[in-house]
This record gives C-alpha cells, sequence and structure tokens, in this order.
C-alpha cells in the first residue's frame, strides 16, 4: 500500500485529504468523527471578530441541482462563518489538536479589513497549537457585503495586504484561500505569493442561484418568499476548480507556490486528478455533506492503489500532468483521430446519430438494422459521440498515424504543427 | 369442518377468507412517484426508439417517459391517449417483455429494460384517478357510426370516431361493456374494477352510446345496422372455443377456460368459486396461464397445465410461464389429451416433425376432477357475405372487410396478434379510415 503521508508546507497529515472549512468542521463533534473516519486534516470553520457571533438563517441554507436517481451534482449554500462563540471554538480547536496530534488542524479567518483586527484575532489563536491559518477570501454570500470575504479576495492590493499582515504578527503557515469569482484567478495568486503566503488554496464557492419556486418566483434557497445567491459547489465545479488550480501550477509568477485544490473531489480519481495539476493535497466539503464522512476510505484505498499500479510516490504525481497543460495555440493541428464504434458493444440507441446528425456533423450512418457507423469522410472527431454514448467505451477515438490519409481533408497526416506557424495565422510566425 | 386443498371434489371455499384477498390483490402494484422517478431516470431518450417501434400503437415512449421525469405524468397520459386510448389498460395486459420491453436498449445493455409497462401505468394512473378526460369532440359531423363489440378493438374505435364529431352507437351482446377487458383477463392484473372504470373514462369524450345486451345475429342484423348508420364496424372478437377432440370431452367437470375466466372476474367473492383439488388445463396460450394461475390462487392443491407442443410454440410469454411456475403450476409438454376419464385424464406423449405432430404409444394420466380447455378461441356468429380468411374477417390494412361501408378489427379480423394493443391499434385506425371515407 502506498505511503500516502502529506507534508504540505511544513504541515504532516497521515494523507493529503483535507476537510474544508465549512459546515462539517464547525465543532469538536464533526471534526472528531472525521477524524475517527479517517480524514488527514481540517480547515476549521471560518472563526470572525471576537464579540458577537453573527446570525445565521433559520430557513432553508442549501440549494442543490441533481442528475439521474437524484444525485447530487451541485450545492449551493448561504450559510455564514461559525455562529458559535469564539472562545468555544478556540477551546475546542485545541482539546481536539492535542488529542489527535498526527492530524493538520487549520483555522480559517475572517475579520474586518484592517491590521488591527487581524492582529488582534492571531493572538487570540495563538494557544491553540494549530498549524496554520487560512485567510477566508472567498466566500461570495453574506460577508461579502460586510466587506469581507470575497469583497477582499477580488481586490489583489487587499490580499497583498492582509497577507503581509499575518506573516508580520503569526509564525504560523499560512494559505490564501482564493474567490473563483474574478475574472482570472492569476493576480490574486500573485498578490498572495506577493504578501509571503506560504500557500494559496481554491476554489471556494461560485456565486449561484440553483433554481427557482415556479410557485413562488423566488430564488432558491428561499427565505420567506425571497432569495439571495449562494456559493456553488459539488461536482458540477470541479471542472472550474481544476482549470484555476492548473492556472496557478503553470504561470512563471506562481508556478512553485503550493496549492490546496478544492472543488468538487469526490472520489480518488477527482482528488488525483488535482493533484496532478499541481495540488499538494486537496479538501473536501460537499462529498462528505452528501456521504458522511467514511468516504474518504475509499479516496485512500483508491489513491493508494492507483499510486502503486503506477510505482510512483505521492510526490511523483503532484504536478505530473502540468507540463501538459498548454494553450490552444500549441495544440498540434496535424493530430487526426476518428471515432470507431464498436459494434459488439453498441446498445442501438441511437443517441450519438442524434448528436451528431442534429447537432454536429453528420458523420454517423444509421442503417435500417440500427447500425451506426463513423464516416470517416465527415468526422471531425469532435469526441461528442463519445460523450452521449451511455455504454462507456463503446465509441473510441483512434489516431490516425502519421502518413495515413485523412478521408475528411484529403490531406496526409503530417509531422507536429500549431497555429503560431499556421499558413492561415495572419499573425503567424513563418517557419524558416 | 371447512374446506382445505385436500378436499376432494369441485368445492368452494379452499382458503382462508383473507387468502382471497391477498391472492387476488394487484399482482403488479402501481409504481409510487418517487419509483416513477427512478424508474424514468434509466430511459436514454433513444433516436428512432426501438421501444416506440415495437409498441403495434407506436406510443412515444422515451417522450412520455421523459414527462413523468420532468415531473409531469399528466403530459405523459397524454402522449400516451394520442396513441392508445386504453392505454391504462394495456400498461397492465400487455405482455412488454415481448414488446417495447423486449426492444428496450438496456435490455441488451443489462437485460433489465426501463419499466415502460408500470412507468405507462403510473402515467394514465395519475391522469384516471382524477377523471381527467384530455380530449375533447369535434364539431358534430350529423354522421352515425355502429360498432358492434364493446371490447378493445371497438371501444377504441369509438373514441377516435366520437373525437372526430361523428356520433357513435355501440352495440355489445353481454350486459357489461369491455370485452376481454371485462371478461377475460385474470382478476389480479385489473383490480378495482378496472375495465368498467376505464370504460367509463373512455366515454367522456362524450357522443358514444353504449347498447349492451345486444347480440349480432340475434338481436341485430347487419343489414339493419347498414341501413341506419353511415358505417360499420365489427369487433366481435372470438365467440367460439376449439373442441379437444377426445372422448370423454362432454363430461360435466369439463369447462371452457374463458368462461371460468370470465365468472372469476364477475365474482366479488372469490371464496365461494367451487374449484377442483387436482385441475388440469389443457393449452398453450395467456388463456390457459390465467385459468391455471387463478385456479391455485382459488386453492386447488393440484394445477397442471398441459401443452402437446414445445415450451417455445407456448404463446404465453416467458413471463406469463414464470408466473404460472412461481404460482405453483406444473407445465408439462409435448403431451395430447386421449381421453377424458372420471376425475382423470389421459394424455399421449408428443413428436414433432416438420409436417407437423404426431401422439406417440407413450400414456400418462392425471389425476383430475377439473377439466380447463384453453386450446383457443374461434370466430362464431360472422355476419354472411363476409369474406373470411384463415377463419377470420378478410380485412386490408386500414380495417376494410370486403363489403363497402364495413369495417373490422380485432381478434376477429385477419393479421396482427390477438392482443389488447393490436386491438387498439386496428380499432384506432379504421376509425381513422372511416371518419376519411365518411367525409371525402
Amino acid at each position: 500500500m502506498a505511503d500516502l503521508t502529506s507534508n504540505f508546507i511544513g504541515i504532516k497529515s497521515p494523507n493529503p485529504f483535507w476537510l474544508a472549512s465549512a459546515p462539517p468542521t464547525d465543532k469538536k463533534y464533526n471534526v472528531e468523527r472525521a477524524f475517527e473516519a479517517g480524514w488527514g486534516g481540517v480547515v476549521w470553520k471560518t472563526l470572525g471578530a471576537e464579540g458577537p457571533p453573527i446570525v445565521n438563517v433559520s430557513g432553508p441554507r442549501y440549494g442543490a441541482i441533481w442528475g439521474a436517481d437524484r444525485r447530487l451534482l451541485g450545492l449551493n449554500n448561504i450559510e455564514l462563518i461559525t455562529d458559535r462563540p469564539l472562545e468555544v471554538n478556540l477551546q475546542e480547536i485545541k482539546e481536539v489538536k492535542r488529542k489527535w496530534k498526527d492530524r493538520a488542524m487549520i483555522i480559517s479567518l475572517m475579520v474586518p479589513c484592517d491590521e488591527d483586527s487581524w492582529k488582534a484575532i492571531l493572538k487570540q489563536i495563538e494557544d491553540t497549537e494549530a498549524d496554520g491559518v487560512e485567510l477566508n477570501f472567498g466566500c461570495p454570500h453574506g460577508m461579502a457585503e460586510r466587506g469581507m470575504g470575497s469583497a477582499v479576495g477580488q481586490v489583489p492590493e487587499y490580499i497583498e495586504m492582509v497577507t503581509r499582515w499575518v506573516k508580520q504578527y503569526s509564525r504560523m503557515p499560512c494559505i490564501v484561500k482564493l474567490t473563483p469569482n474574478v475574472t482570472s484567478i492569476l493576480p490574486p495568486a500573485m498578490a498572495a505569493k506577493r504578501g509571503g503566503a506560504d500557500a494559496v488554496s481554491l476554489i471556494n464557492t461560485i456565486k449561484s442561484i440553483t433554481n427557482v419556486d415556479l410557485d413562488a418566483f423566488s430564488p432558491f434557497p428561499m427565505i420567506d418568499g425571497k432569495g439571495s445567491h449562494g456559493g456553488y459547489c459539488g461536482p458540477a465545479v470541479k471542472p472550474i476548480a481544476l482549470n484555476m488550480v492548473a492556472e496557478i501550477a503553470r504561470h512563471e509568477e506562481t508556478r512553485g507556490l503550493p496549492i490546496s485544490g478544492i472543488g468538487g473531489v469526490t472520489t480518488w480519481h477527482d482528488a488525483a486528478e488535482f493533484l496532478a495539476l499541481g495540488a499538494g493535497n486537496v479538501q473536501v466539503c460537499s462529498a462528505a455533506m452528501t456521504y458522511g464522512f467514511k468516504i474518504v476510505q475509499e479516496m485512500i484505498s483508491g489513491l493508494s492503489q492507483y499510486l502503486d499500479e503506477k510505482e510512483m510516490a505521492l510526490s511523483d504525481l503532484i504536478g505530473r500532468a502540468v507540463p501538459n497543460f498548454v494553450e490552444w495555440q500549441h495544440l498540434n493541428l496535424n493530430y487526426v483521430t476518428k471515432a470507431v464504434i464498436n459494434q459488439d458493444d453498441c446498445i442501438k440507441c441511437g443517441r450519438c446519430y442524434a448528436a451528431c446528425e442534429d447537432t454536429s456533423h453528420q458523420a454517423i450512418a444509421m442503417s435500417e438494422d440500427r447500425t451506426f457507423t463513423v464516416k470517416d469522410d465527415e468526422c471531425v472527431a469532435c469526441n461528442l459521440c463519445v460523450n452521449v454514448c451511455p455504454v462507456d467505451n463503446c465509441i473510441t477515438m483512434q489516431t490516425l498515424p502519421k502518413g495515413a490519409l485523412d478521408e475528411r481533408t484529403g490531406r496526409k497526416v503530417g509531422n507536429y504543427a500549431n497555429w503560431t506557424t499556421h499558413p492561415n495565422n495572419p499573425g503567424a510566425v513563418a517557419a524558416e | 369442518m371447512s374446506n382445505s386443498p385436500l378436499t376432494p371434489g369441485i368445492v368452494a371455499a379452499r382458503l382462508p377468507a383473507a387468502a382471497y384477498q391477498s391472492n387476488f390483490a394487484d399482482h403488479e402494484p402501481a409504481l409510487d412517484r418517487h419509483e416513477a422517478r427512478v424508474a424514468a431516470d434509466r430511459c436514454y431518450f433513444c433516436h428512432d426508439a426501438p421501444c416506440m417501434t415495437a409498441c403495434p400503437t407506436s406510443i412515444d415512449v422515451p417522450l412520455f417517459i421523459r414527462q413523468i421525469a420532468t415531473g409531469t405524468p399528466e403530459a405523459a397520459a397524454k402522449t400516451i391517449f394520442d396513441q392508445n386510448i386504453l392505454g391504462g389498460m394495456c400498461a397492465r395486459v400487455c405482455p412488454t417483455e415481448q414488446l417495447c420491453e423486449e426492444a428496450c436498449v438496456r435490455e441488451a445493455a443489462e437485460g433489465k429494460p426501463v419499466e415502460i409497462g408500470r412507468l405507462q401505468r403510473f402515467a394514465t394512473d395519475t391522469v384516471m384517478v382524477k377523471g381527467v378526460h384530455p380530449f375533447k369532440r369535434a364539431k358534430p359531423t350529423g354522421k352515425s357510426v355502429a360498432v358492434v363489440g364493446a371490447g378493445p378493438a371497438g371501444l377504441a374505435c369509438a373514441h377516435r370516431l366520437a373525437m372526430k364529431g361523428h356520433d357513435v352507437v355501440v352495440y355489445d351482446a353481454r350486459p357489461k361493456a369491455g370485452g376481454l377487458n371485462e371478461y377475460g383477463i385474470a382478476s389480479y392484473k385489473s383490480t378495482n374494477d378496472f375495465a368498467a372504470r376505464e370504460v367509463e373514462w373512455l366515454l367522456k369524450i362524450g357522443g358514444i352510446r353504449i347498447e349492451t345486451g345486444k347480440a349480432l345475429g340475434r338481436d341485430l342484423a347487419l343489414a339493419d345496422l347498414q341501413k341506419s348508420h353511415d358505417a360499420v364496424f365489427l369487433g366481435i372478437g372470438l365467440g367460439g372455443v376449439n373442441a379437444l377432440r377426445a372422448p370423454g370431452e362432454d363430461m360435466k367437470n369439463v369447462r371452457n377456460a374463458v368462461d371460468f375466466i370470465s365468472e372469476l372476474r364477475q365474482t366479488s367473492d372469490k371464496s365461494t368459486l367451487p374449484i377442483g383439488r387436482d385441475v388440469v388445463v389443457i393449452g398453450g396460450g395467456m388463456t390457459a396461464v390465467d385459468a391455471a394461475v387463478q385456479s391455485k390462487l382459488l386453492g386447488a392443491e393440484n394445477v397442471t397445465i398441459v401443452y402437446r407442443r414445445g415450451q417455445e410454440k407456448m404463446s404465453a410469454s416467458g413471463y406469463e410461464q414464470d408466473h404460472a411456475a412461481q404460482a405453483g403450476v406444473r407445465i408439462i409438454i409435448h403431451a395430447a389429451p386421449v381421453a377424458v376419464q372420471d376425475g382423470a385424464v389421459e394424455f399421449a406423449y408428443t413428436e414433432e416433425w416438420p409436417k407437423g405432430l404426431t401422439v406417440t404409444s407413450q400414456t400418462f394420466t392425471l389425476k383430475a376432477d377439473q377439466v380447463f380447455k384453453a386450446i383457443g378461441q374461434t370466430l362464431s356468429g360472422a355476419p354472411e357475405g363476409l369474406k373470411l380468411e384463415g377463419g377470420k374477417i378478410a380485412v386490408d390494412g386500414h380495417g376494410r372487410s370486403s363489403v363497402p361501408g364495413i369495417w373490422a378489427g380485432g381478434d376477429c379480423a385477419s393479421g396482427g396478434d390477438d392482443l389488447t394493443v393490436t386491438a387498439v391499434k386496428e380499432g384506432r385506425d379504421a376509425a381513422e379510415d372511416i371518419h376519411a371515407s365518411l367525409m371525402a
């Protein structure tokens, strides 16, 4: 069994699976259950400044979208930071950390954007023996209206300023949690780096309305006939998160900045993908909220098996796919594939045909007896048929070898060549 | 001392009262809303869907299932009724495992088709329970059509004609409308008087008058119907029963299975029905299975179906055969009756040859204090002057008989399987043709 021991910016945990700062990590009871189940670490639910705690709504806090068989695909929440007194949280964090020394304990923080507030909270948590802090610059709902959360995360100057204060007033490792509610994730990541952050974590949730109640004509979750936008998470946001993680991992200014990957991690496979695109560990929330803490056991066994099969160490996986994450202009325009339908596996549903005929390139033929075949002279290899086919691996993409004839273009498959040198590109650099 | 399955002879009340209730309850209970959603989620929404092609009435199955999945079973029901006004009964009695569900791509993919029949029932029940009838009559045309036979073919024909604005009179020989839906289907497939409720619901279209107790050839003459109506549709079913052609057939413990099934359906207290301790059913179709299973449910100790050919030739579907086996019915194949004796039937084994069936000299005897004949029905009382084909009224693809102005459909007409759903299609299509010819 592969060694999953993780060392993220000096913080050790028995595995790279942490619970993200969220409702599951709001109190000792839950966190201890998580540790008993096997989670490597937790980021405690965000603490606010001392004083009367914030107040949450007492109507629905979550909205959702579902796939077939009511499988939860996306979750949206309007819950704010912890609504428990600061001293209670601090006491519990200390108790849990003392009892579970091998697990990572990170404290998420969100206080008003002034030096004194940050100085004060950092002092108050010093005594907890926690392993690090995570600065919540991400929450897009509620707290943002009060100038915190994503209101900070959307302004790189603020990120840099607050990070600097944190590094100045605390010796703890500092993770800056980024909001995806920005045009580009790079300026916030660069700002965190400039401010001295030890790592960034991303993504926080995405501004969203999951659905509209068509009787009450209100967005959902609906509180007394009104709805507010919430933060979107769960499997649906994984593609967005993967891209943002990878952008930071490959950019020359941010390359090497440790990343804690967050966003729709549901299985070991999702986690492995985040790691391959540059995350040093992952944080999970929605999957635990959907299935309970036990899922970490599948994540542990799955990642171990994968690493064993690949004969890789965990550290070999981290960032391994980053060099292959390139810009479109560097993709090989002379690479040609064709869809191939395996007739033995085909169940003759005709979805590939409908998709191709109605919405793509009319490259699939349908016979009287419902045999579906690809027309190589029409197939542009868009992959839509593969994506809509209900049978795994029934339709595959076959690569044409160099020199083979592409029946669609009438040209033979040539050597690597991309857009930067393509004759149709007005800005092409002529190949000498 | 009360009766039990072991009581000799043909007696009633072999079981405790409560057993009859559970034995004759809905054999495949309706899906609830959640189950329907889960079942509907499995549909792939195939292109040019094979299930739709396999359905004799061409119900747009993927569309109605998607309408269920998106929370609009009412719209799903409309999609079904557009093609098949008896979609409620068909959902209960169709051999879906030989039709839509056999064609379902998930049958090919994993041997578990989408539960189309049960989903259809979910949708149609939703609307029928509310008493909503989703069709309106067109403006009256002033034309009148006689429909003979209030079975599936006649009712489907009458509804479609009424919808087009014609006045329809439906005549039926029996005291109740419904035909085989009312008299010929196993009780556990049509519980809570569903057939009668379906007729009542169907008649909400308006413009249809039903006259029961009127038999063609006895109370009605075809010539008179032709005179008093602009067109005639015959959906008279198959009134005759094939003979065993074995000595002892006329003994009083030998009965037509269709009569037994009909009596069962019309009896609310099943404990009053006498049944043998040892029951033998001769035949290999749905009627044989329905008679055998219900004999068992009435408390017979031993029930045996005996069929003269091989299992693959049985017209009862594999699903029906399994159902019989689960109910405790024994099926013997390749045996034909030689003689009915007092308390027993003697059979001879048969052999099948390319040229036909031969009876061997090897025989066996089954104890039988009651024997049901279920070896097929025949057309009886067909009016003079109509051309027949294979013992049925000859019709073309539009349901036109050899006599202008007379159409026919359902079991009495040539072509198509003798299924409820086929009868509905033939009645519906004949109505379209009648309408076209009346309005030409």
